[in-house]
């Protein structure tokens, strides 16, 4: 039940996983991704706007282009894609047990694993809220951009960093109604170009505020909204109704690290970059021999740093399979770190440098076979 | 209206403070009292609620408060997919793609 003649196994076919894949195959690795989706890409296929950035970073160019390019390079380089494909375990032997689209139960055995599996988002718990129509900001904007639904005609938006700014914006775009955005903290947390977009438009913006409940039968029909103080206690009286018919949570997201705990990955915890992280080198190798990371199981950031990343692992994965030689390959990745570097910079990105430095000072040279 | 924590096993807010109350002080000695987050979605919802709650109830730093043990499968899988012929050089498509 092995599969002898894969050189490295990539998991989830999104930015950073294609990006690897890619990266790999050009330099002649037989490599596979596996995405448990019904089709590649990750988040970038939702993303309807255009990224900014520095040209390098594709600035200008909406997200599903910027899709669709890494798809066509990923099939052109002869990277295989297997979609519907879930990995369901990490066997200390390192075989890969995968459950295809088909039903077929596999067990392969590459010789490198990169793992891309992104994040999950984070949820709140407030009275009300397994109610229909409570539901994350990603779920919101998978109804709207790709499958052309509004999950109802007014929402609110739960969280003020850039997805909930983003996800206001394209609800508004789609013709629905945002009753507010609420935040629990006393400023915005995302980037204020997107916020000003969004009060242009109207949408309130109500920081230091909660929600307390959702009401609603059997879905949800409003909300109770209350001000906080400075130490985030709700302050008595401020408690006010509006009524929406869908309750959006943008709280931002947490590395889907389970295959990496698998691993027996050595984990370090930044609440900045969403919790526990796997630690990994220069090379997005872990202390892992052979197990490689890339994207947002390394630190949530965003999917230009992801497909960098994703590079780097590739290039990495394939100078450790003697596919390049060593003086090429560093050459390689000293660019990749350079783009990777200008990204990282600025009031948001110097604050992801810094904590991307700390956990790659704690990954050199401690692989453990 | 009670606050679920955890959706897919239905434990409300009270149920888990309970269980820190008994002496539960990480992920899995919460998940053992009350069965939290070993539903469908293995804890991905509610597992880093569950890590707050403690935080707040005993004082603890996020950081070091012990997760959930994780084991396979770590996604949903059917017994008919754990139970079919499968596996197998044979049967796997990939492989004969890739030569």
């Amino acid at each position: 039940m092995t599969q002898a003649d894969t050189d490295i196994i990539v998991i989830g076919a999104g930015p950073a996983g294609l990006s690897a894949a890619a990266e790999a195959a050009r330099l002649g690795a037989a490599v596979l991704v596996l995405d448990e989706n019904d089709r590649p890409g990750g988040q970038l296929f939702k993303q309807i706007h255009k990224f900014f950035g520095s040209k390098d970073h594709r600035a200008g160019v909406r997200g599903y282009a910027i899709g669709d390019s890494l798809l066509a390079e990923t099939a052109r380089l002869g990277a295989r894609i297997e979609l519907g494909a879930v990995v369901y375990a990490i066997y200390p032997d390192r075989r890969v047990a995968v459950i295809t689209a088909d039903q077929r139960r596999l067990l392969l055995n590459p010789k490198k694993i990169i793992l891309a599996t992104g994040a999950s988002e984070n949820a709140l718990a407030f009275p009300g809220c397994t109610l229909p129509g409570v539901m994350s900001a990603g779920a919101v904007q998978t109804m709207v951009n790709l499958h052309r639904v509004l999950p109802a005609e007014k929402t609110i938006m739960i969280g003020s960093g850039n997805v909930g700014l983003i996800v206001s914006y394209q609800i508004r775009q789609a013709g629905g109604q945002v009753a507010a955005l609420v935040e629990a903290a006393p400023a915005i947390g995302g980037y204020g170009v997107h916020a000003a977009k969004i009060s242009r438009l109207g949408v309130p913006i109500l920081t230091g505020h909660t929600v307390k409940c959702v009401h609603g039968v059997d879905r949800v029909e409003g909300v109770t909204l209350v001000a906080l103080d400075d130490r985030f206690r709700p302050v008595p009286g401020s408690e006010r109704d509006v009524a929406v018919g869908c309750v959006a949570i943008a709280v931002g997201l947490t590395p889907l690290a389970e295959l990496a705990l698998m691993c027996g990955c050595k984990f370090t915890y930044i609440p900045k970059l969403g919790g526990h992280l796997p630690v990994h080198d220069d090379n997005m190798e872990t202390t892992a021999a052979g197990i490689y990371v890339a994207g947002d199981i390394t630190g949530v950031e965003e999917a230009s740093s992801a497909m960098e990343e994703g590079r780097l692992a590739g290039i990495a994965a394939a100078e450790a399979l003697g596919r390049v030689a060593p003086q090429e390959a560093a050459a390689l990745k000293q660019a990749v770190w350079a783009r990777l570097n200008a990204l990282r910079t600025g009031r948001f990105g110097q604050a992801r440098r810094d904590a991307k430095e700390q956990i790659t000072a704690e990954g050199r040279g401690a692989h453990v076979s | 209206m009670s606050k679920h924590i955890c959706r897919c096993e239905e434990v409300n807010e009270d149920e888990i403070r309970q269980a820190i109350a008994e002496g539960a002080t990480t992920v899995t000695g919460v998940k053992r009292r009350t069965g939290a987050g070993m539903g469908l979605c293995q804890g991905r919802t509610c597992r880093r609620l569950i890590v707050g709650l403690i935080a707040a109830e005993t004082g603890q730093n996020p950081a070091e408060i012990e997760t959930s043990s994780v084991r396979p499968p770590v996604r949903p899988v059917t017994v008919e997919a754990l139970l079919s012929p499968g596996g197998g050089s044979a049967g796997c498509k990939c492989r004969e793609e890739n030569k």
